[in-house]
């Protein structure tokens, strides 16, 4: 595998992030990831701060994977390499889907840039069979992801998608201390992550099991919402450590060169419609 | 003494917004004017490009007009917000993208924005015909909102905007907010073609 391009220097946090309740500290320590995906970038005031772990939040159909495929490609062009770990799609199925979008560049995939992992693939070599993992397996998995990040030198990793994971790990104890290891193990050597996690349209859960948002520094919530019987793709942030953010919310399309967002317009109407 | 509505249009600094009054009474010969001035006259220019939002007539109608008016095929994007809601979707064009209604406000702010980003040019123009049509669809206080942020944001990226309004004597109050953002309101009565 080749090396990455030379990575550019860190993204400094603004000396004072812009927000939306008084001056906030935590932004001035902390550097940027910025997600390249410029209307999210502004929404976060200029992107992830480096080395949090994110859930991507979201019921089928609203732009989860695609946003976090965006992410690695733009990690990866910035010569942040990046780690796509599926456990539902095959990364030939994946790489097919990027193909489609303008800001995807084959060389990146051949040039090691953006590494694609299957992990039932992984499963298997590392022999971690039983329905239900034991803390053993557990141990193991996180071992081995931290290995590939260390090794490989990943700067962003993308699990697509935790909930399937956790469908493995099953009790509430054992997944809040894999996610807590995870995300000590990424955070130790400035891996930004993003967690994709599966809900349904029932709102104020961001997770399968609810442990999961309490761990993570930051969640991502997209959801479809209505509107005189349209359905409009929603993205809003509801927490992110270590900065300020915007917490209005957006409707987001995904295009061609990527995803593009806009402000959700209200008309004087509460969420509630009065 | 009538103004030139191209010459006046040509004449602004980018990032203007400006709405051209079309008398309901004469509304062919307005709106081919109208065309007249901003597809041939300023769409024309060197390193032009314009993003035509039809609301009122699907984009083949007027990619018929402005393929009369020898508009260059890449100097000119449609966002169609109304071919879809009249089924009338079967022969899409390939320099339009298509909204599926005037109710999805966001999704034209988007396709406008995605458009400014696919085809950078100098002098970008948008025009949108029109805010009657786009009132017929949307409650006051949302389309107040949604011109609120689409001129303001195209303000501040020195695109020049246009709207069209087919008005009578009794300002809506659309209207009265459409005057608050814009810099300028032409009565195309009042104008020469």
């Amino acid at each position: 595998m080749e090396a990455p391009p030379e990575a550019v220097p860190e993204v400094p946090a603004p000396a004072v992030a812009p927000s939306s309740g008084g001056l906030m500290a935590p932004a001035t320590v902390l550097g940027r990831c910025p997600t390249g995906i410029e209307g999210l970038d502004n929404v976060l005031y200029g992107g992830i701060p480096r080395g949090n772990m994110v859930l991507v939040a979201g019921s089928v159909g609203t732009g989860k994977t695609t946003l976090c495929l965006e992410f690695l490609v733009r990690g990866a062009e910035r010569g942040e390499r990046s780690l796509f770990v599926s456990v539902t799609e095959s990364s030939d199925k994946l790489i097919q889907n990027l193909s489609t979008f303008e800001f995807f560049r084959t060389d990146l995939v051949t040039n090691g840039s953006l590494v694609f992992v299957d992990l039932p693939v992984l499963y298997d070599r590392l022999g971690l069979e039983h329905e239900e993992l034991t803390p053993d397996e557990i141990a193991i998995l996180i071992r081995t992801l931290r290995d590939m990040v260390r090794t490989l030198g990943v700067k962003r990793l993308v699990l697509d998608s935790l909930t399937s994971v956790c469908y493995r790990i099953r009790r509430d104890e054992r997944i809040r201390d894999f996610m807590l290891r995870l995300g000590q193990e990424m955070n130790d050597v400035g891996c930004t992550s993003l967690l994709v996690s599966e809900i349904g349209p029932t709102p104020g859960r961001y997770s399968l099991h609810g442990v999961e948002e309490a761990i993570v520094d930051g969640v991502l919530l997209l959801r479809n919402a209505r509107r005189q019987g349209d359905i409009l793709r929603v993205l809003q942030v509801i927490k992110m450590r270590g900065t300020s953010h915007s917490q209005a919310q957006y409707v987001i399309e995904l295009t061609p060169i990527g995803m593009l967002l806009a402000p959700h317009l209200k008309g004087g109407r509460a969420e509630d419609g009065t | 003494m009538p103004i030139d509505i191209g010459e006046r249009l040509r004449s602004l600094p980018g990032g203007s917004a400006v709405t051209l009054k079309l008398d309901p009474r004469e509304y062919a010969d307005h709106y081919f004017a109208v065309l007249n001035a901003t597809l041939r006259d300023v769409g024309s220019e060197t390193d032009a490009h314009t993003i035509y939002v039809a609301v009122t007539n699907p984009a083949s109608f007027v990619w018929g007009l402005a393929q009369a008016l020898d508009v260059p095929e890449d100097r000119i994007s449609f966002v169609d917000a109304i071919s879809h809601i009249m089924m009338n979707y079967g022969n899409p064009l390939h320099n339009a993208t298509y909204v599926e209604s005037p109710r999805s406000l966001e999704a034209i702010m988007l396709r406008v924005e995605y458009l400014l980003r696919k085809f950078p040019h100098p002098r970008s123009i948008v025009v949108i015909d029109s805010v009657n049509s786009l009132a017929i669809h949307n409650p006051p206080d949302l389309l107040s909102e949604f011109f609120h942020i689409l001129i303001n944001t195209l303000k501040t990226r020195e695109v020049l905007t246009v709207v069209l309004e087919t008005s009578d004597e009794e300002a809506s109050s659309v209207e009265t907010m459409l005057n608050l953002v814009v810099d300028e309101t032409i009565d195309v009565a009042r104008a020469g073609s």
